[in-house]
């Protein structure tokens, strides 16, 4: 630590350290772990524990084994709320984590990304709980809306589990959108849409192959197989570190389009554009990424 | 001329509260507490009948008095309140139908005042974060209190409907919490050992008892008609709620809950149903705008503070956990002093 601790310190005297060592910022953060001095929102977000315990660990994931290569961030606006729509992949939602994680390190204002997930999430234990702590929500209207109006950046996958539960074959291929009802939650809270396209996901866990008797028996949407899972054991959790890149499109402004809100043609035809830029996106920066890994 | 006001379910916490604040309130001429239990406090400046409303006697009571606004309290929230879950709904459910259909026959009545609860949204994944007062509930109570409630407001809604001269108000509180107030939730976080469900962490909302009786105060001298949340502002998650008793937690598997919250305090009035273990999983939230729109009502304490004067009132701190942590915190400070020095 070459500049730190220039004051000459007074074992006898307190005085206030002007910028707090980072052990000392840790010990507070125990402190107002242990004595519930923390604030949680309405949904359950706890940003002291996301800041400090939840996202550390994702980051050297993020920077050394994904490599992750953040564009267009700028895209996103500093204040006020936002809907960031991006394609899914990769057999567990390791890319709406990392989205999170480029939005909160690499924006100038970091920003948390509010995603908007399945009930299935909120219904399992341990992720459940997580994903609340993490600021996420369900995915319902009530929700997307209290959140936009409040001026979060809220981030939706559309293509869910069809999405990242897809073969490896059909990698890059966008999935069906849904019935658009995020395009008309960011249309009523006149928010600005921004279709932001994700490479390297789909390698993560190339998913060959999928146990569905045993879904069906679980409950879940699919059971993966890949070329290390289930054969390598824990092993086989271990994901490939393909190259990322996301990038943040140009915004979708919507205050122009609120007449559109009860026309559900022009809804479906703006969430078609979306997935259409979402797509050639993709395209473009697989051309982009020299290699694979 | 004053208002004539009938208060059920005086002889508890909360409808003591409600009596003596109406008893204050200049614009009240006569306030009469009704419950089936003499009050343990006195009740000064109003009149107290001991009677039950599930008795037709209650109309007697009305009209002789000429009351003008009923403030219904008397939905009982646990069993061993009431001796029994049967004796509970009897109480909670008859009562209710009883004190309406006598109301509906009292030409005197203009307004009628119910205090319900945020448990009719019932709790679960699906649910989203804040509940609106216009939003059904995804998984519907099921059993005890909660569909108490239920059936509460659907008598309270017909009698809307019967007698639409009367404005009626139901008031759906999040759950009370404060220095003196004895509930369910008072009696779960003081448990030695506090039992959460294992992989959940449930967020709350709570209402300051005073704040509750000023809504409750509110919503009777406006004479508006509609459903109201209230709660105090914010959310506390379980787990830090538990951590500010200071009391240590045992997570267990939301199937078991019940059987080891029952050994931990056997005799003691902490609910363990099936309702209320859902909804210490999944939590619940409310949304209060319209209150304060409407009503013009905005707790004063947030549910945060409430919870800390829950906690004062109780004499519940992470005392503790405190002088641990700053013990360990010193000396951890020492060392990274000494260390940086020497840089």
């Amino acid at each position: 630590m070459p500049d730190a601790r220039v004051i000459p310190l007074d074992p006898e005297g307190h005085q206030p350290t002007a910028t707090p060592s980072p052990r000392s910022t840790f010990w507070d953060f125990v402190r107002r772990r242990i004595m519930g001095n923390y604030v949680v929102d309405d949904f359950g977000f706890d940003a002291d524990l996301t800041e400090h315990l939840l996202l550390p660990p994702l980051r050297p994931l993020f920077e050394r084994w994904f490599r992750v290569e953040v564009r267009g961030i700028d895209r996103v606006p500093s204040e006020g709320g936002a809907l960031i729509v991006a394609n899914h992949s990769g057999t567990i939602a390791v890319d709406s984590v990392m989205t999170q994680m480029a939005l909160f390190d690499h924006h100038p204002a970091h920003r948390h990304l509010r995603m908007l997930g399945a009930d299935l999430v909120f219904d399992t234990p341990f992720v459940g709980e997580v994903a609340r702590k993490a600021g996420h929500t369900l995915a319902c209207m009530p929700d997307a809306q209290r959140l936009l109006s409040r001026g979060e950046v809220v981030g939706v996958w559309p293509e869910g589990f069809k999405g990242i539960g897809k073969p490896f074959s059909e990698r890059y291929k966008l999935q069906r959108f849904g019935r658009g009802g995020f395009v008309s939650a960011a249309l009523r809270a006149r928010v600005p849409i921004i279709p932001t396209a994700i490479v390297g996901a789909e390698e993560i866990y190339p998913m060959i192959g999928n146990i569905s008797p045993l879904a069906r028996l679980l409950g879940l949407p699919y059971v993966p197989v890949t070329p290390t899972f289930p054969w390598l054991g824990p092993l086989g959790l271990i994901p490939l570190p393909s190259r990322w890149i996301i990038e943040f499109g140009e915004p979708v402004h919507t205050e122009d389009l609120v007449g559109d809100i009860d026309d559900p043609m022009a809804v479906l035809e703006l969430t078609d554009a979306v997935r259409e830029r979402i797509q050639q996106s993709l395209y473009r920066l697989l051309v982009q990424r020299e290699s694979t890994f | 001329m004053g208002r004539v006001v009938l208060v059920t379910g005086a002889s508890r916490h909360l409808g003591g509260l409600m009596v003596r604040a109406l008893a204050r309130d200049p614009g009240v001429a006569r306030v009469i507490g009704v419950d089936v239990v003499p009050p343990h406090r006195p009740l000064p400046g109003a009149e107290f009948i001991r009677a039950d409303i599930r008795n037709p006697v209650i109309g007697k009571v009305l009209r002789s008095a000429d009351v003008d606004t009923v403030v219904h309290m008397g939905v009982i929230a646990t069993p061993m309140q009431a001796g029994g879950r049967t004796a509970m709904k009897e109480i909670n459910v008859i009562g209710t139908m009883q004190l309406l259909a006598a109301c509906q026959k009292a030409p005197s009545v203009t307004r009628v005042i119910v205090k319900s609860s945020s448990s009719v949204y019932g709790a679960g994944p699906r649910d989203p974060a804040l509940f609106t007062e216009d939003m059904s509930p995804q998984h519907p109570p099921t059993s005890g209190w909660a569909k108490d409630s239920v059936e509460v407001e659907g008598y309270v809604r017909g009698f809307a409907r019967r007698r639409p001269d009367v404005s009626v108000a139901i008031l759906r509180l999040a759950n009370v919490i404060g220095p003196r107030v004895e509930t369910a939730m008072t009696e779960y976080f003081t448990l030695p050992v506090v039992p959460t469900v294992l992989g959940y962490d449930a967020r709350l909302q709570f209402v300051h008892e005073d704040d509750a009786i000023s809504a409750l105060h509110r919503a009777t001298s406006s004479g508006i008609s509609g459903v109201f949340n209230i709660a105090g502002e914010g959310i506390i998650a379980l787990s830090q709620a538990v951590r500010r008793t200071g009391r240590p937690s045992v997570p267990v598997p939301g199937a078991l809950l019940g059987i080891v919250g029952r050994g931990i305090a056997p005799t003691r009035l902490v609910d363990f149903s099936r309702e209320q273990v859902r909804f210490l999983t999944y939590g619940r939230g409310i949304d209060t705008s319209r209150a304060t729109r409407d009503l013009g009502f905005t707790a004063r304490r947030s549910t945060a503070v409430a919870f800390d004067e829950f906690l004062g009132g109780y004499d519940l701190s992470p005392a503790l956990a405190e002088s641990v942590i700053s013990g360990v915190t010193s000396a951890a400070r020492m060392l990274t002093t000494r260390g940086g020095s020497r840089a």
